[in-house]
């Protein structure tokens, strides 16, 4: 465990190369009611942080407080790393509602291995931050029991690949239980934590379970990419009735970003926009992302203008926004992290062809891990996963 | 002095042996050779200390100094008293005799039974008298439930329904165990106990709506039959995997624990089968570790389909592998209807006063197949399964003892039995007429609210039937 923790810290070298661009687009989707608003932040605001928009509900206009604040800060809001503010949208929906509560291995006193969870046992007791004993199958199926009775339970698997032992909970009961019961229970869980290829983890600490568990009809599957959507995915996804997987990415923990004081949900069902573009939609997630926004640099040098999507809903697809795109664009280019074979990428290309096959100009290219399990040795692991390199190699051949 | 010592400290020590052997306190004081001597120590505590999280367990070796005790007083040379560690989880005491503990006791665990097979009592005295009007209660549930078996097993051979279990056999485990519990406590089932859904006021009519799928059913038609659920019962959907309940249990009594009721518990229900399985063990232990306020019933019918429990597992039972997991455990006559009450009755009572789990092992029989998918003539000789039916019957034993109390008759038999037989003929008439869920409910409580793709699908579903309306049938056209 300790191995990987330092080489959590290479990770944050990450935060250098990319540039996390402050203004979130507001897409309103026709047709559906969103149950939470986006509320837009600019942080290059000079008039404060008000809130825009619409209220909902019961917000809770506590501000955070921030841990630095210069006194001639032009720039209002605070820094964090992506777990702490994991771990903020976490204390401020248990502080708001007393039926959250988290468990998993861990995760109380020693704050979870990845310490999204530190400080919150002390906080709260030791019975809403349960340590459990090593059994996923057991603590899966506990919150289910516990959400159909009326907690809202965070469920932390130590690595998402451990969760393949909850599978059955998840797939038959967590999934199902809403539906077969005709609406009687309700299971709000929100089941989290790392998953995808990390530094030399080896293949079993380097799953991508998105690609399992993206048939299992009831539930609702989100991926965070930067501490300003963590924080408004895990407030989002304590907060809806359904059941959501919130994936993390082991290498994305240290990221450094400044995020707003005041609070903000963001929509489970909605897609970022990351950069806007001409040429070519680029749709990814996760840990991608930054890769993505490492080759558009060098795209941008050669004279290719793309436009970047950050998919984050994985279930169901954001189809509006990404079909604002293509109709746009005309060129698709998916980049993920998933295995060729049934992966994210695999389910989009197909829902991308079958909705906006006739504004496309060329055919949807792929990027993904290829289909072996992820090796130890630095240099194939490198090898497996989609580099910048072969992200700008795409688009060129995509824009011929 | 030192005599004094001698002695005292050799009392206090076979003081803490006994209290070793006997009790399962837990402490988390770490004790030391020190505290045991001290004559200001009328703390007698006992050694089991669960490991602080914060406090490192250093494995402190414990010795008594012989000067302490003189070799004429020792009565045995392998004084267990001798030494002893502090190892993480526990002091443990060391012995130089290699003993391997054996897989089998010299005798199974006795089982507990209120009525003998001509329905006379012979208990204890822990025997808490039962009413007549709960007597007869009980009665008439485990009539209705049977009757309710045997129509709705004669619709599904007759087509109607496509599938049915029985409870045949086990109505006194279902209906005994629903009598004791209140209706605040939750129940997990597993799929043979109907009785308990029956007892707290589950209509028959409510009853063949699930089995038909129609429109009444409160699981809008969308589990197989048998797989009931409600939640004004405090009775949780049936789900078809095994043991999948048992987690879930836990965490429900977790949720109790948590909002510090005083008056619930969790009751989980499973069979002998059930205990192989991973949740199983995974539910046991954590209910065990969690402290949490659930009772686990197994029916333990000794078949899991065509696998006898011979060849579901070699320990006693299931009643012993509750202390494995550090869970009281009892082992109780199933068929017993008076028995399995004052058993639950009592678990529930220490689920809830001392807040822990407790595991209730109940003996009985499956008469009846597993399922109408099932004949389980084929791997079984009919004389067994005639056996209890006839001279084993549950029913049979209770009817005894409440004719014997003057509470009951052969008149008051053959009429309750008339009138149920028409109730369920009835219930399962209408139920059959009624029509069965609309389209819409195809597509709503997947989620909160319909996905976009989802309403894409439904649209696309609708479009189809109406282009090719003779392809589907009847019923959809009242969309």
């Amino acid at each position: 465990m300790a191995a990987s923790i330092q080489s959590l810290a290479a990770a944050s070298s990450l935060s250098a190369a990319n540039s996390i661009d402050s203004k979130r687009v507001h897409a309103s989707i026709p047709g559906r009611k969103a149950s939470f608003l986006v509320v837009r932040s600019d942080l290059r605001g000079s008039n404060g942080s008000n809130l825009k928009g619409h209220r909902v509900g019961n917000l809770v206009t506590n501000a955070v407080a921030s841990p630095e604040a210069p006194a001639s800060a032009s720039k209002s809001g605070h820094e964090v790393l992506l777990f702490e503010a994991l771990r903020e949208g976490l204390d401020e929906e248990m502080q708001r509602d007393p039926r959250v509560c988290v468990m998993g291995e861990d995760v109380g006193h020693y704050g979870g291995s990845y310490k999204v969870t530190k400080g919150l046992a002390n906080k709260y007791g030791d019975l809403r931050v349960l340590d459990t004993p090593i059994a996923e199958n057991s603590f899966t199926g506990m919150g289910i029991g516990a959400a159909m009775t009326g907690l809202r339970p965070v469920i932390e698997g130590m690595n998402m690949g451990f969760l393949l032992l909850a599978f059955n909970q998840i797939s038959n009961n967590c999934g199902m239980l809403h539906y077969t019961s005709g609406g009687q229970f309700t299971i709000p869980v929100v089941i989290r934590g790392p998953g995808g290829v990390g530094r030399q983890l080896g293949a079993e600490h380097s799953q991508r379970l998105e690609s399992y568990f993206q048939s299992i009809p009831g539930i609702q599957m989100v991926a965070c990419s930067t501490p300003y959507n963590a924080k408004g995915l895990m407030k989002a996804a304590i907060r809806s009735e359904n059941p959501v997987i919130l994936f993390e990415h082991v290498l994305l923990y240290n990221l450094k970003e400044r995020i707003p004081d005041e609070e903000y949900v963001l929509s489970l069902e909605e897609a970022e926009m990351v950069r806007p573009g001409e040429h070519v939609t680029i749709l990814t997630y996760s840990r991608m992302r930054y890769h993505v926004m490492q080759a558009a640099k060098t795209l941008v040098n050669k004279g290719y203008d793309p436009e970047v999507i950050d998919i984050r809903s994985l279930k169901p697809f954001d189809l509006y926004t990404i079909g604002k795109s293509v109709k746009k664009t005309h060129r698709v280019l998916i980049v993920e992290e998933c295995m060729r074979t049934g992966g994210i990428g695999a389910s989009l290309t197909a829902a991308i062809n079958e909705n906006f096959h006739d504004y496309l100009d060329a055919p949807i290219v792929c990027l993904s891990s290829q289909d072996v399990p992820t090796p130890y040795a630095g240099t194939l692991e490198e090898w497996t996963v989609v580099q910048p390199a072969q992200i700008v190699t795409a688009v060129e051949q995509l824009c011929r | 002095m030192a005599l004094w010592l001698r002695r005292s400290s050799k009392h206090i020590i076979k003081n803490l042996m006994y209290s070793n052997y006997c009790r399962n306190n837990i402490t988390t004081k770490t004790t030391t050779a020190a505290s045991f001597l001290n004559e200001k120590a009328d703390v007698v505590s006992p050694v089991f200390f669960v490991g602080r999280r914060f406090e490192s367990t250093k494995a402190a070796e414990m010795r008594i100094d012989p000067q302490f005790y003189s070799s004429e007083e020792d009565e045995d040379h392998d004084d267990l008293l001798n030494q002893g560690m502090d190892f993480p989880g526990g002091k443990v005491m060391f012995t130089s005799e290699m003993s391997f503990i054996s897989e089998h006791s010299d005798k199974r665990i006795p089982c507990y039974r209120v009525l003998n097979d001509h329905g006379e009592i012979v208990s204890d005295e822990s025997y808490q008298q039962v009413s007549r009007e709960l007597a007869t209660r009980m009665h008439n549930s485990m009539i209705t439930l049977q009757v309710m078996d045997t129509f709705l097993y004669e619709a599904q051979r007759q087509g109607r329904i496509s599938f049915y279990m029985t409870s045949n056999g086990e109505e006194a485990v279902n209906i005994g165990s629903a009598a004791a519990l209140s209706y605040d406590d939750i129940i997990f089932p597993q799929y043979r106990e109907p009785g308990v859904l029956l007892w707290r006021g589950f209509t028959l009519q409510e009853f063949a709506n699930q089995c038909f799928g129609n429109r009444a059913d409160y699981g809008k038609g969308r589990q197989m039959p048998i797989h009931y659920g409600s939640k004004r019962h405090n009775f949780f959907t049936i789900s078809s995997p095994i043991a999948t309940q048992l987690p879930q249990a836990v965490g429900a009594a977790y949720s109790l624990k948590m909002d510090n009721k005083k008056d619930a518990c969790v009751v989980a229900f499973m069979g002998d089968g059930c205990t192989s399985e991973g949740d199983f063990h995974a539910g046991m232990n954590f209910a065990a570790v969690m402290e949490v306020p659930i009772v686990f019933i197994c029916r333990n019918n000794g078949w899991a389909i065509s696998t006898p429990v011979s060849d579901q597992f070699r320990s006693d039972g299931v009643v012993v592998k509750g202390p494995a997991y550090g869970i009281q455990s009892i082992r109780v006559d199933g068929n017993d209807a008076l028995a399995v009450y004052q058993v639950i009755r009592a678990a529930r009572n220490i689920a809830i006063s001392e807040q822990k789990p407790v595991l209730v092992e109940a003996l009985t029989y499956r008469v009846g197949h597993h399922s109408t998918s099932d004949d389980s003539t084929k791997y079984r000789p009919i004389d067994e399964i005639t056996h209890w039916k006839m001279a084993k019957n549950p029913l049979a034993r209770f009817r005894q003892w409440i004719e014997k109390n003057g509470w009951w008759d052969e008149e008051r038999d053959s009429e309750a039995r008339n009138t149920i037989k028409q109730e369920v003929i009835q219930a399962i008439q209408v139920a059959e007429r009624m029509e069965k869920p609309s389209l819409l409910e195809l597509f709503t409580d997947v989620y909160d609210k319909p996905t976009n793709d989802l309403q894409e699908q439904e649209t696309s579903l609708r479009e189809t039937i109406q282009r090719h309306p003779k392809d589907y049938p009847a019923f959809t056209y009242s969309l």
